[in-house]
């Protein structure tokens, strides 16, 4: 493989039950869970997406669930490049959650993070379900913020790899460049960079191989 | 929410952080609360607001104190102060369980000891060594033989142990069998073994024999000190592992304090009422702050002083991150003096600044002038918050009630007798004691599919 790869840690954040890790499950493994249970096990997925000359390979981080008693640690979306803030389209509660979710990115997360406000759950609606978050209000959200914006559903398919091709046009180069530089997580050898960080599990002998080395 | 679980943890400081991911990683269904709105309890990091809410009469405006120090949200300072040894047992904990993914290190760049009214670079190599002033060229032989004999013992070879006997002979004694004089002794016995007092000189040599091998070790690990230390700071520990409790099923709740601790007839643990309502366990695991009533005062407390200041700690090279230790004897105490540098480099300050927060046991009534002397040591402090902690211990060993509890974070300068008591507890808890198995790969699956 010729092309270059760029890691992107993305973080999903949103009310619970409003379908951030079936968003997920659908990009990842083009596939649906119905009545899926809260997530549990796995909180780490990637996908590779081709953007022509480049590929970026999404490293998704779920919540784990801590989101459920509003527990999430800072830490899980501190240096996350990119984030999805998921909310319902028909539960108002949700975006109102969404919008905190925002400024809570805009005061913590680094600068140049790149946000995607997603209504999800659209199908609910083409089934005859009222929607009770108005396409307009959210846009004007994302707007004002700065945001990508889609509604998706998780269920039918709908629009959702066009959140993650839509967030991997707008991650700036410079950032996936510098990524590129750091080697990503999991490469081997001692992780001394001139601003001398370590990796930890380097002298471990077995460096994990399963996020894999970006050469 | 009404539910049973295998284990209910309060508090989210690191060792019951640490703990709830061990035991969710070993299948136990873990219920985690913390009464306080964010994770960490004593050893999280704070904004400089919550510093200036925390430990001043009269808080400044937001606006006056980020003229003066930059983003309130650039700022990460830990509360108590700690480093990890780079071949410690955190180091081994967060590599086994995989926590080291949430969580970036950096080296800190010096250790740094006091001596005679100056302070010297802890020799981190041989090269180090033979050039440092801080022994002549006698001391330094002498030196260099003993290094040799820790690096060359082996228990099972009596030749190695050249004539000495660890559990018999007290370190004293084997400074004495290598011809070490009184400053040697203050450096390797407090920078290098981290000993805070001299209580060890006439102790069985072992421990001290171990401390110093772990000292080596770490240096040896990435060469610019023993000391590793995360970005944004030490809180981020915590939330890692709380994390790692998460992906294995354990539920958080943070901001939610207990009403009610329920009790069987035999006065056996039963569970918690929260705003949540009733959570049922056979064993609760706490920090002291959840059950006063069944913890005791050791007797010691410690100060800790956090400044800020506007560059790096004068003679350290302009190093953006430091251990210095100013050993007992040097300034006539009985507990050495502790600073830890860290600085924008690790992501804790606002560019241009630079944390070191003092650290002692406190030995007279005013504890305050007790930190003297490592401030002249600091140049210009622009800020200080200063605070003292008593250190509490369980009364009981919990198995009698099933309440476990940890111990307050003490002075040392690493995380050693953290994970010690990490240990202790899961053993108490689980009856057989901790073993670190490589987490296998659930996470971080991967889906090769091409767009």
């Amino acid at each position: 493989m010729n092309t270059s790869v760029t890691s992107i840690k993305l973080v999903l954040l949103g009310e619970a039950a409003v379908g951030k890790s079936s968003i997920v499950l659908r990009f990842v493994s083009n596939d649906f869970a119905e009545n899926k249970e809260p997530t549990i096990g796995a909180a780490f997925l990637t996908q590779r997406v081709n953007m022509g000359d480049h590929t970026i390979k999404f490293e998704i981080w779920d919540t784990a669930g801590q989101e459920r008693f509003a527990s999430l640690a800072p830490m899980y979306y501190r240096n996350a490049q990119a984030a999805l803030v998921v909310y319902d389209v028909t539960k108002p509660q949700s975006f109102i959650k969404a919008r905190h979710w925002v400024k809570e990115l805009h005061e913590q997360a680094s600068r140049d993070i790149v946000i995607a406000l997603v209504g999800n759950k659209l199908d609910i609606i083409e089934n005859g379900a009222e929607r009770k978050v108005a396409r307009e209000e959210a846009e004007s959200l994302a707007q004002q913020e700065g945001l990508l914006f889609f509604e998706t559903s998780a269920k039918t398919g709908s629009n959702v790899n066009d959140v993650f091709l839509g967030i991997g046009q707008k991650i700036p180069l410079k950032t996936a460049q510098n990524q590129a530089q750091d080697g990503g997580r999991g490469s081997s050898g001692l992780r001394i960079n001139d601003d001398s960080r370590v990796d930890l599990r380097a002298s471990n002998g077995q460096a994990t191989s399963a996020s894999g080395c970006n050469c | 929410m009404d539910e049973d679980y295998d284990v209910i943890v309060l508090g989210t400081g690191l060792t019951e952080c640490i703990l709830s991911g061990l035991l969710s990683v070993d299948g136990k269904k873990v219920l985690h609360i913390d009464k306080q709105d964010h994770y960490g309890g004593e050893s999280a990091s704070v904004a400089l607001s919550q510093l200036y809410q925390k430990f001043k009469q009269n808080p400044v405006s937001k606006d006056e104190m980020e003229a003066k120090f930059g983003r309130d949200r650039d700022w990460s300072v830990d509360l108590i102060p700690k480093f990890l040894m780079a071949d410690g047992e955190l180091t081994k904990i967060l590599v086994h369980t995989d926590v080291t993914r949430y969580v970036d290190f950096k080296q800190v760049t010096g250790s740094y000891v006091y001596n005679k009214g100056k302070i010297y670079k802890v020799p981190a190599n041989e090269m180090e060594a033979i050039s440092s002033p801080l022994m002549g060229i006698f001391e330094k032989r002498r030196m260099k033989r003993f290094l040799e004999w820790i690096s060359e013992y082996q228990e099972d070879d009596l030749k190695t142990h050249q004539g000495l006997d660890l559990d018999k002979n007290t370190m004293d004694e084997v400074y004495y069998k290598f011809g070490l004089g009184s400053s040697t002794k203050d450096f390797i016995g407090h920078a290098m073994a981290l000993w805070t007092n001299d209580d060890y000189l006439q102790q069985p040599a072992r421990a001290s024999f171990e401390r110093i091998l772990l000292y080596l070790q770490s240096v040896a690990r990435y060469g610019k000190s023993p000391y590793l230390y995360p970005l944004y700071g030490l809180g981020e520990l915590p939330q890692g592992f709380a994390r790692l409790s998460a992906i294995y099923g354990g539920t958080y709740m943070l901001n939610t304090p207990v009403e009610k601790v329920l009790y069987d007839d035999e006065g056996k643990f039963q569970g918690v009422v929260t705003k949540e309502g009733t959570a049922r366990a056979p064993i609760v695991i706490a920090d002291p702050t959840y059950f006063p009533e069944k913890c005791k005062s050791t007797g010691q407390k410690v100060i800790r002083a956090i400044c800020v200041l506007k560059h790096a700690v004068p003679n350290t090279s302009n190093a953006d991150s430091v251990q210095l230790i100013i050993p007992q004897s040097q300034v006539g105490r009985q507990n050495d003096i502790y600073v830890a540098v860290m600085s924008d480099s690790h992501n804790v300050a606002s560019k241009g600044h630079y944390l070191a927060i003092v650290s002692t046991i406190v030995e007279t009534d005013k504890p305050h002038v007790e930190l003297e002397p490592a401030f002249k040591l600091l140049g210009p402090i622009e800020e200080r918050f200063m605070g003292i902690a008593e250190i509490f211990e369980p009364k009981e060993s919990g198995s009698a009630d099933n309440v476990y509890l940890s111990r307050s974070y003490d002075s040392s300068s690493h995380f050693e007798s953290m994970t010690d008591d990490v240990k202790d507890i899961y053993f108490r808890v689980t009856g057989h004691p901790l073993v670190l198995k490589k987490r296998s790969q659930e996470e971080g699956i991967q889906q090769q599919e091409e767009e």
